[in-house]
């Protein structure tokens, strides 16, 4: 799993646009073998971020080392080490899958090292992704799952130590939803993988840590649990007591629920506890920073870090 | 040269062959290879038995050389469409995020357009040899001048190509292009000699390599007499392999400047911006 190797620094990161930042003074890590989620809803920069990490985009200010190099100076090298998979592909309608991949997988060949043997062998990849029915197919017939599946066999092809996401499971319907989350789930440890999400189930589900991403700046950073835990999450305490109902917000639910019983004792009744959900906590992020950036002036230091 | 660079040549070579036989092998494609040959063929075969002048020639016999001419001066728009078609699906953007991808894609499109040529090419100048009285192609003279000629063509042609196809990013666009196009065939000497144009349409149609193709590829065909209808009453080899050079020169040293330029502009979110735009003029 993760190790303690820093794959991906980014630090004070700023894009802007004319006079607008679309990002401010964002910074984070990436472990080698971890799956980090870059969360936020849409508009949020979470595609300006990826695509300055994957060296499509050039940054106005700030650091950015993706494997060592900074992504605007990656030579093919670095190239070669990196996975790329797009919010949408249509390109190469007219090839086969099989046919891409092999084809895609031979540029890779010059950049082996005696630890890592490049590319994949295309047959492996095609059974590896679920297309092995579909490898004498053309590109254009695939369903959006299975065109999906093969953007990230095409991510994988040369191997990388790192893979970009970017809302890989936009579109998609339940099914292709979760083969997908097992495809990726499949990769940890070995390739790094960062993903953009605005599902919070997703990022759930597949991150080993989530960094929320809003109005251009990072709001929070941290496991799945810590986020819940940490910031701003308050579990909700129902109960009755005298025939009235009472409820209650707390994110000290136990010893709140302890001076309960110690107040009224066996009076209480229908005692409910609720968690608070990485979803209660996303959204009253995702709130707090909507509030905070009408009411401030832009440019200040998110408080909430 | 470095061994990721000959990876990265072969994997073109390779992909430009995969292309072609794509490009032959699914209806659509087809069609459009054998559209334009055999419409011309039908013209040549109606214009056969009209002689031009006072001279022994048929338009249709002077107008096959010709057309192989312009057919071969077309490539440049086939490029230039090819360029705007992957950049709209992202194809450029996946050969940008593959190592050396770019030169592989550019290597591929060079062969997939110039094999493509040969064939349409082909669809048209075997059964114009056969439907049509008075070409030659006695010898291996004939047949050298039409190589250098062709491929000089190509070298001219296909980078000017690769820069308009950077230039216009939307197929739209593209269909600008192809109004100037017509308009320089029209005065190139493609269906009717050069020299009963007024001079001023001369001196622009001499500007470009449509009418020096076609002027290498009437020197190759017909025979000596023929030249008498030329401006100068000469093929001018010279000059042709002049103006054709000075073309490729240009082409070669813009083309890798505008094609870095427009490559590094490339990204998910500019094409899915541009399909955006796309599917509003659609709908």
């Amino acid at each position: 799993m993760a190790t303690s190797r820093v794959v991906l620094d980014v630090g004070g990161l700023r894009m802007r646009y004319g006079t607008t930042d679309v990002l401010r003074d964002v910074s984070f890590q990436a472990y080698q073998g971890e799956v980090l989620c870059l969360l936020g809803p849409n508009g949020a920069g979470k595609t300006t971020t990826i695509e300055i990490m994957e060296g499509f985009r050039m940054r106005s200010a700030g650091q950015v080392e993706v494997l060592g190099e900074d992504p605007a100076r990656g030579d093919e090298r670095w190239r070669a080490r990196v996975g790329v998979v797009l919010q949408s592909w249509r390109d190469h309608g007219k090839w086969r899958v099989r046919e891409l991949l092999a084809h895609l997988g031979r540029y890779y060949a010059a950049y082996s090292t005696p630890s890592i043997a490049r590319p994949w062998d295309a047959d492996r990849l095609v059974a590896a992704v679920g297309l092995t029915e579909q490898a004498g197919r053309k590109i254009r017939t695939l369903s959006g799952g299975q065109r999906r599946r093969l953007d990230v066999a095409i991510g994988l092809v040369g191997r990388p130590e790192l893979i970009f996401l970017d809302e890989p499971t936009a579109g998609l319907d339940p099914v292709a939803r979760r083969g997908f989350h097992e495809l990726i789930e499949g990769l940890a440890g070995e390739t790094t993988v960062l993903l953009t999400t605005h599902d919070l189930a997703e990022a759930e589900r597949l991150a080993d840590r989530i960094v929320v991403l809003d109005g251009g700046r990072i709001i929070a950073d941290g496991t799945p649990g810590q986020l819940a835990e940490q910031i701003a999450g308050e579990d909700e305490v129902r109960w009755r007591h005298d025939g009235r109902g009472h409820r209650h917000t707390t994110r000290e639910s136990t010893p709140f629920v302890r001076g309960l019983f110690d107040r009224y004792g066996a009076a209480i009744e229908h005692l409910e506890v609720r968690r608070a959900s990485l979803e209660d906590t996303y959204l009253s992020l995702v709130r707090h920073a909507e509030t905070r950036a009408e009411a401030e002036p832009r440019n200040q230091e998110g408080r909430l870090r | 040269m470095s061994n990721s660079a000959t990876t990265a040549w072969r994997a073109g070579w390779s992909r430009g062959l995969i292309e072609l036989r794509q490009s032959l092998t699914n209806a659509g494609d087809l069609f459009n290879h054998c559209f334009w040959p055999v419409l011309m063929l039908i013209t040549t075969y109606f214009l056969r038995d009209v002689s031009f002048g006072q001279t022994a020639f048929s338009l249709g016999t002077l107008a096959v050389p010709s057309i192989l001419g312009m057919n071969a001066g077309m490539a440049m728009i086939t490029m230039s469409q090819h360029l705007t078609a992957d950049r709209e699906d992202g194809t450029l953007l996946r050969a940008k995020a593959t190592p050396n991808g770019m030169t592989g894609y550019l290597i591929g499109k060079i062969v997939m357009v110039s094999g493509g040529l040969v064939v349409d090419l082909a669809i048209f100048l075997i059964p114009g040899l056969l439907l049509v009285p008075g070409l030659v192609v006695a010898g291996p003279g004939s047949w050298l001048t039409l190589l250098w000629v062709f491929l000089l063509g190509l070298v001219a042609t296909l980078p000017i190509g690769a820069v308009l196809g950077s230039v216009f990013t939307s197929a739209r666009g593209q269909g600008l292009l192809q109004l100037p196009m017509l308009g320089l065939i029209a005065v190139s000497g493609v269906f009717y000699p050069i020299t009963v144009l007024p001079e001023w349409a001369q001196a622009i149609a001499q500007v470009f390599p449509v009418y020096w193709l076609g002027l290498g590829m009437r020197s190759a065909l017909l025979p000596d007499g023929a030249v008498a209808v030329e401006i100068g009453e000469s093929w001018r080899h010279l000059e042709t392999a002049g103006v054709l050079a000075a073309w490729a020169v240009l082409g070669l040293a813009v083309a890798p400047i505008v094609l870095r330029r427009m490559a590094r502009g490339e990204s998910g979110s500019t094409v899915a911006a541009r399909r955006e735009r796309a599917l509003q003029r659609v709908a």
